[in-house]
């Protein structure tokens, strides 16, 4: 078997959930070549050079590739597809956006986000937000999958030494451009790779009130996320929302304040290790997956953890 | 300018599902349809963009059992011009939807195709973006805000940590987010109203489409239960177990 990880990377470096991909692949075994496609990516091509059980880096260094459009993605990937059993990349809203395009173009299916592999062709995925899990065996001779970063333990970033091999870009396709990126800075770790997050929702009443969050965060080392009911509501950002439409998330801490826990909720947190909810209703659902639940005002509980800290 | 919308019939999103005894699937008797909620969205910003004087005609196309009929009537209900069910008993997959939804947009050539984002029964996220490898179309997914311009859209898409804005030369394929605007309601003449509009029934074999699915399910399983856990009195309590028994805080 032969398989290929295509890279998430910023030009630099390769992001986590790149190495997540990469112990799925080494789950499936086999020869594991990368694929890094950016604009002046030399240095990322590098970097994934260095991730041990890479046995050659493709890298693909042209303008089309620099903002990572889906026709431009999907073409350099399927001009590279051939010769491998299997195509993976992490899930994350990019590869979201180009893989589906790279399986059609090989008539292929994809499978979504698996969260184990039980054979080179047998893989296990949540569906229906993750209330439950189905086992699916894929008959195409190239198998297109993404993989949910919590499922597995990410492979080292150093250690290895493959080689780095240029290939041809592909022509460019030119019915996409891109305008603009509005994306925030964070002080904070982001919420796919903190170990502690704090979230809150509905309960925090208004925006201002998600400072008392920020400073436990900050004592914490945490992350903050939100309920889709506290994004809607216009409280923070969308791209804190944490759900089966928001992230996925599954660090060692995660407390849960002011959140009631709808199902779709659930579905990006349950996988937590050790879960807390902070909550003034006793019968929030939320309390049903919290290894210790507080029925307490917010308001008082939160300042008093603060001081604590 | 033609808009085509799709929609699928899902298990309503407040239904909590179960697993059926057996592992092949989930138990779908009795239990409340509705239209996949992404796909509402999808309705909703074609109907509004009908209403602004940018589209002529707004098409909604389903593809699935006969009952799927009940989600095309809601999307007329909602403002939609006329339905297109693409009736199959098959469990069809996203990449055959896609092919049997080309061989519709070779029909009717639209100049935008909106789609949800994702099914909530699936999670696949899929469907869109083949459609728009397999037609050779821009593609725009996981859309905020769609603005329409001379023969091209600019979108602002939600990607991770932030929005990015692209320009898609048309015809193209978006792809709806939570935010892009918050559906309407059907109004009860609205409904009635709903019932004359036109539903054309084809299938995957009069589009000469083969939908054979590639992947096979060969179980599905409840997720592993979290054990119970505890309640505690108080925030000392709760921080001295964060420290002293979960050891996951210093």
């Amino acid at each position: 078997m032969s398989i290929l990880v295509v890279a998430e990377h910023d030009q630099q470096q390769i992001k986590v959930p790149t190495r997540v991909a990469l112990a799925a692949a080494a789950a499936i075994g086999g020869d594991v070549d990368v694929l890094v496609a950016g604009e002046g990516c030399q240095a990322a091509a590098d970097a994934a050079a260095q991730i041990p059980g890479v046995s050659k880096v493709l890298m693909a260094d042209s303008a089309q590739y620099g903002h990572g459009l889906a026709e431009e993605m999907a073409s350099i990937v399927a001009s590279v597809a051939e010769g491998y059993s299997h195509i993976i990349a992490a899930t994350t809203t990019s590869s979201k956006n180009y893989m589906p395009r790279v399986a059609a173009m090989l008539n292929v299916a994809q499978i979504s986000d698996i969260i184990s592999v039980e054979s080179p062709d047998t893989f296990k995925r949540p569906i229906y937000a993750g209330n439950a899990i189905a086992t699916v065996q894929s008959a195409d001779s190239v198998k297109v999958l993404t993989v949910r970063g919590t499922a597995f333990d990410p492979v080292p970033a150093e250690g290895g030494s493959a080689a780095v091999e240029t290939v041809g870009a592909t022509d460019v396709v030119g019915v996409s451009e891109w305008v603009k990126e509005d994306v925030v800075e964070l002080e904070r770790p982001e919420l796919t790779a903190a170990s502690v997050i704090i979230s809150g929702g509905r309960g925090m009443q208004n925006g201002e009130n998600f400072s008392l969050l920020e400073s436990v965060a900050d004592k914490l080392g945490a992350a903050i996320g939100a309920s889709r009911a506290a994004v809607d509501a216009g409280f923070v950002p969308n791209d804190m929302q944490v759900g089966q439409t928001g992230k996925i998330v599954a660090p060692d801490l995660y407390i849960a304040v002011g959140i009631s826990g709808a199902i779709q909720h659930l579905a990006g947190m349950k996988d937590s290790k050790v879960i807390v909810a902070i909550n003034k209703d006793e019968d929030a659902p939320i309390f049903q997956v919290a290894d210790y639940g507080l029925v307490a005002d917010l308001f008082k509980a939160v300042p008093e953890m603060d001081a604590l800290l | 300018m033609k808009v085509l919308v799709t929609v699928k019939r899902v298990v309503d999103y407040n239904v909590n599902i179960r697993v059926l005894n057996d592992h092949s699937g989930v138990d779908l008797n009795n239990v409340k349809m509705s239209v996949n909620p992404f796909d509402e969205i999808a309705i909703e910003e074609a109907v509004r963009l009908k209403e602004a004087g940018k589209a002529d005609e707004v098409v909604v196309v389903s593809v699935g059992a006969a009952n799927c009929q009940e989600q095309i009537r809601t999307a007329l209900a909602l403002g939609a011009d006329r339905g297109i069910l693409v009736e199959t008993d098959v469990d069809i997959q996203p990449l055959g939807i896609a092919k049997v939804l080309k061989a519709v947009i070779d029909q009717e050539q639209p100049q935008l195709i909106i789609a949800g984002k994702q099914a909530i029964d699936g999670d696949n996220s899929q469907t869109g973006q083949m459609l728009a490898a397999l037609c050779g179309y821009s593609q725009a997914t996981f859309a905020s805000e769609v603005e329409l311009g001379d023969g091209k859209a600019t979108v602002t898409r939600e990607i991770d940590g932030g929005l990015e804005t692209i320009s898609v030369a048309l015809p193209a394929i978006v792809t709806t987010d939570l935010r892009l605007n918050e559906p309407r309601y059907a109004s009860l003449p609205n409904i009635m109203k709903a019932k004359k509009k036109p539903i054309d029934t084809t299938s995957p074999e009069a589009l000469g489409v083969d939908v054979t699915p590639s992947v096979a399910t060969l179980k599905v399983e409840p997720p592993a239960e979290r054990a119970a856990g505890i309640k505690v009195e108080t925030v000392e309590e709760l921080v001295d177990k964060l420290k002293n028994e979960a050891k996951v805080i210093s």
